[in-house]
């Protein structure tokens, strides 16, 4: 029988403020479980500490509420040690960029095989609005007593020098390219890596909804407001590595670099990055311990009767004296 | 008489002083003897100085003791500072290069020991040199053999008629245990053996190894024949293994089920990782191989959060690290606590604060196991006594985090993890596995946190159908919710807390703590000083003198009651432990409500010797101790 879209939602009251960003991002997740029909126990949502955080007790499948910058650690280890498992990690930008950022490096090293969402909206919500990693130098939001005195992060370009194999931005009010999107990252080979923008309503009076949608660059003929937002998929831009050669991984890398410095009237989304030529982290286990897949940490009996099956005798043997 | 000889080996770090007291180690427990061998390193890579000390007995033996029979020393520091701890009848064996060097020119000899060496030697009235160390030592009774081992070097390259061995100074480690095994006439054997098991992995050199150890065994005892020990071969207890400290808990976890391991590099800890990695593929008994997976994380933040998402898939998981690295871990210990997520996490003990002392031994990390995380959670604190022990408790710990669905610190330190000695062939058939209300099946509605009257909820993992829960470091209802309701809170916590009793009521009391002898006067101590602490009672029994000896193991939740009543009717209590403050006395002044009557702590980050635990408790019994001694043996 086919998992419907209310199958994947909890009960659970829904405390974020009006028109926050971060509702689109919970849609777009439950729409892509559906689409994919992926059994709930057969799913996991990690997520880390502030508004976003909560994401995991509002899909109805694992909810993993971890700790604040850890989300990954957490989550990879679960990957890990049971690799059948869809594993989503989410988090805020303060949570995965600042607290976090050490892991975010190791875990782009690392490319196991899930998918990794930052809830971008540029400040610390939860606690009332202080500067986050992805807030410009010198901007000011309003619960700011000072301009913020920190370069920003940019998390596109973070994401690829640090080995993510699929890198990319989506816009939490295009729920459907979210959607999209979040499929297409779960079903990459390795580490998917989704930098969501989604207005603060609350907090962030500079990103705002009016702020993506432009209406303060209003074409002089048409008079309409000329949109920041953008697709990559929708320009003749081709985000993948195709061939294991060093020109063709540089110029992709470069490329998607160069895109992700775009910001200000023109803001692109979709994907920047994809390279499936670079080996999951399974593949590199599997390397060393063949049957890895088939039998993982989470599938093998430790145990018969209450007494321990594995056989350490020859291990003993080669200490005898 | 019994046999108990002591053998120092010292030179510069990366000399192969290690390789050497393996070489060394395994040839006495070939010969039939006990091996209990220390190593004592600074943290650096090359240059600065190390030393072994292999202790070889006919009885059983858990220490060392104060100095060595026969030093090998590769150079001038090993001399000028372990020369004078040779006893009556020993031997030096020097390399005979370094006889006119002085203190001042050994660079690596930080100035405060220099100082004090010079003070030393002023006071004697002699030169503050090499040459004085071997003339004191011969006051002392013992016998200097100066060897070239360079020219050794080149006698062997001129026998074995290649040229370019004699640069080959790798060599002299197997040269150091040779002309020792020469001098003391011991059978050649099972030298050429420990060589052959040593090199196994590098069959190029097992020839040549073995070749120079029949050469320089063989010029020493022809050389130096007026040595007067001697040592032979002894019958063996069948079933003996020469262990080295951090294999015990590694062994341990491999047949208890651990199938995921997460670490970031620190000493003395990641030995342990290494040995699982090493040998992570399993055998499994009627099964298809079984593996361990062990990942190397970005810090220790990390990799106890891998451990405890590892766990949330049901599978057995462990971290293992030292002080420094643990308190990384506060925060997510929290989460595993309130979580209710089995994870067991070995802590290697190193001398703190801060880094300390790195490399060197300390058990000052008792009352932050216990205390470590904010809030208030169950957790169980585990402390094992040598390399034995650590093998069996760690698969209690696993099965006391499963059962009981907590963070489990099984508290271990640098003296066991460096320590190498024989001991009986561990038993897995004595291991039982309980994982506890794991489950395997689930139908209808699941609550992770149900109420239940023992606090402990039936448990579901990642992955189990109609097994879906949440949880979150808030304060969560049975679901794994989030909630913030007063009464819930109560309820939660509460349930916590019930785990706390079952602890103490389902942990059998041989696994609470261990009483050796009469009580009357009694020693208390928890973790690696048991070692030196039974032998120094022996030691005692030996001339007459009963102590008891009560080694606790469960530190948390403390055995309150189980300890009160072995203690009721001690007259005289003394504890025993590795730090400054004395951190279980400690927790008997909180818990039973008296204070230990004597305290002997050590904190230089040296070992404890049986001897200098044998000499506080004598000072105890002839009621000239003051209430406070702190031991300090050892460089």
């Amino acid at each position: 029988m086919a998992i419907k879209l209310g199958d994947y939602k909890t009960q659970v009251h829904n405390d974020w403020c009006p028109g926050c960003g971060d509702f689109g991002i919970v849609n777009a997740i439950q729409m892509s479980l559906t689409e994919m029909q992926i059994p709930r126990h057969k799913a996991a949502i990690f997520s880390g500490i502030g508004c976003s955080g909560k994401t995991s007790h509002f899909i109805n499948v694992y909810g993993i509420h971890t700790l604040h910058g850890r989300v990954l650690t957490f989550a990879q280890g679960a990957k890990i040690a049971n690799p059948e498992m869809t594993i989503v990690a989410a988090g805020g930008d303060g949570d995965g960029l600042g607290i976090g950022a050490g892991h975010f490096v190791a875990a782009g090293r690392r490319n196991v095989n899930m998918t990794y969402i930052i809830f971008d909206n540029a400040v610390y919500g939860l606690t009332k609005g202080q500067a986050s990693p992805t807030l410009k130098l010198g901007e000011q939001t309003k619960s700011l007593p000072n301009p913020n005195p920190n370069y920003n992060v940019n998390p596109i370009a973070l994401a690829i020098s640090s080995g993510f194999t699929f890198v990319a931005r989506s816009y939490s009010y295009d729920v459907r390219q979210l959607k999209d999107l979040i499929t297409a990252a779960i079903k990459h080979q390795g580490l998917s890596f989704i930098d969501v923008l989604q207005p603060c309503p609350t907090y962030n009076d500079l990103y705002t909804r009016d702020w993506f949608a432009g209406i303060d660059q209003v074409n002089e003929e048409t008079k309409k407001p000329t949109p920041r937002i953008y697709n990559l998929a929708e320009t003749d831009y081709d985000p993948v590595v195709h061939y294991s050669t060093n020109d063709e991984l540089n110029e992709k890398l470069s490329q998607a670099l160069v895109k992700s410095l775009e910001w200000g009237d023109k803001i692109p989304t979709g994907i920047f990055y994809k390279n499936e030529l670079i080996t999951p982290y399974t593949k590199r286990i599997t390397d060393k311990i063949p049957n890895y897949l088939e039998n993982p940490a989470a599938k093998q009996k430790i145990s018969k009767n209450g007494k321990p099956t594995t056989d350490i005798s020859k291990l003993l043997d080669s200490l005898r004296v | 008489m019994a046999f108990d000889y002591s053998w120092l080996i010292g030179g510069p770090q990366g000399s192969g002083v290690d390789t050497a007291a393996n070489i060394f180690s395994r040839v006495g427990a070939k010969l039939g003897y006990h091996v209990f061998g220390k190593r004592e390193y600074h943290s650096n890579i090359k240059g600065l100085h190390s030393y072994f000390v292999v202790r070889l007995s006919d009885k059983k033996i858990r220490s060392n003791i104060n100095g060595a029979n026969i030093m090998v020393a590769y150079d001038a520091e090993t001399l000028v500072r372990h020369g004078l701890e040779i006893i009556k009848d020993g031997a030096i064996i020097y390399d005979a290069s370094i006889v006119n060097t002085t203190v001042d020119q050994i660079p690596t000899l930080e100035a405060s020991h220099k100082a004090r060496l010079l003070k030393f030697f002023n006071s004697k009235n002699m030169e503050p040199n090499v040459s004085s160390i071997l003339d004191l030592a011969k006051e002392n009774g013992v016998k200097v053999y100066p060897i070239s081992f360079r020219d050794i070097l080149s006698n062997i390259a001129n026998e074995l008629n290649s040229p370019e061995l004699s640069r080959m100074v790798r060599l002299f480690n197997v040269l150091g245990v040779s002309f020792s095994l020469g001098i003391l006439k011991a059978p050649i054997e099972p030298l050429l053996e420990a060589i052959e098991d040593t090199f196994s992995k590098k069959p190029s050199i097992v020839d040549l190894n073995k070749k120079a150890a029949n050469f320089s065994y063989n010029y020493a005892s022809a050389k130096f024949s007026d040595f007067n020990s001697s040592i032979s071969k002894i019958d063996k207890e069948s079933n003996t293994l020469l262990v080295q400290g951090h294999q015990g808990s590694a062994l341990g976890k491999i047949v208890c089920g651990c199938r995921f391991q997460s670490y970031y590099p620190i000493t003395p800890a990641s030995d342990e990782s290494e040995f699982l990695e090493t040998h992570e593929i399993l055998q499994v008994k009627e099964d298809r191989p079984g593996s361990t997976t062990i990942v190397q994380t970005e810090d220790e933040i990390s990799a106890i959060g891998m451990a405890v998402g590892a766990s949330l898939t049901g599978v057995r998981s462990a971290t293992s690290t030292s002080g420094p690295g643990f308190s990384l871990m506060a925060e997510t210990l929290g989460w595993a606590g309130i979580n209710e997520t089995p994870v067991v996490i070995t802590l290697f003990q190193r001398s703190g604060p801060s880094t300390g002392l790195p490399t060197r031994q300390g058990q000052d990390d008792l009352l932050f196991a216990i205390n470590a995380g904010h809030g208030e959670f169950p957790r169980i604190v585990y402390a094992s006594g040598d390399v034995e022990d650590s093998f069996y408790d760690t698969c209690k710990c696993f099965n006391f985090a499963d059962i009981f669905q907590v963070p489990v610190i099984h508290i271990l330190d640098k003296f066991i993890a460096s320590s190498v000695v024989t001991c009986k062939r561990f038993e897995p058939d004595l291991i039982s596995i309980d994982r506890g209300k794991l489950l395997e099946k689930i139908d209808g509605d699941y609550k992770r946190f149900a109420h239940s009257p023992d606090g402990i909820s039936p448990r579901s993992k990642l992955g189990l159908e109609n097994g879906v829960f949440w949880n979150t470091g808030d304060e969560s209802d049975e679901y794994g919710h989030i909630s913030e309701d007063p009464v819930n809170r109560i309820q939660m916590m509460d349930k916590r807390q019930t785990k706390v009793e079952q602890m103490l009521s389902l942990i059998p009391k041989d696994d609470q703590a261990v009483a050796y002898g009469k009580l009357d006067i009694c020693i208390v101590s928890w973790g690696s000083p048991k070692g030196p602490i039974l032998d120094a009672i022996e030691m005692h029994r030996n001339e007459g003198h009963e102590i008891g000896f009560i080694d606790i193991k469960l530190l948390h939740p403390f055995p309150t009651n189980y300890i009160k009543s072995m203690l009721k009717d001690s007259s005289i209590i003394i504890d025993i432990e590795a730090n400054m403050t004395g951190q279980l006395a400690s927790l008997i002044r909180e818990n039973l409500l008296r204070d230990p009557d004597y305290y002997v702590l050590k904190y230089t980050g040296r070992p404890m010797t049986c001897i200098e635990i044998f000499d506080s408790l004598k000072k105890i019994l002839e009621k000239k101790s003051e209430k406070k001694q702190v031991l300090t043996y050892g460089d």
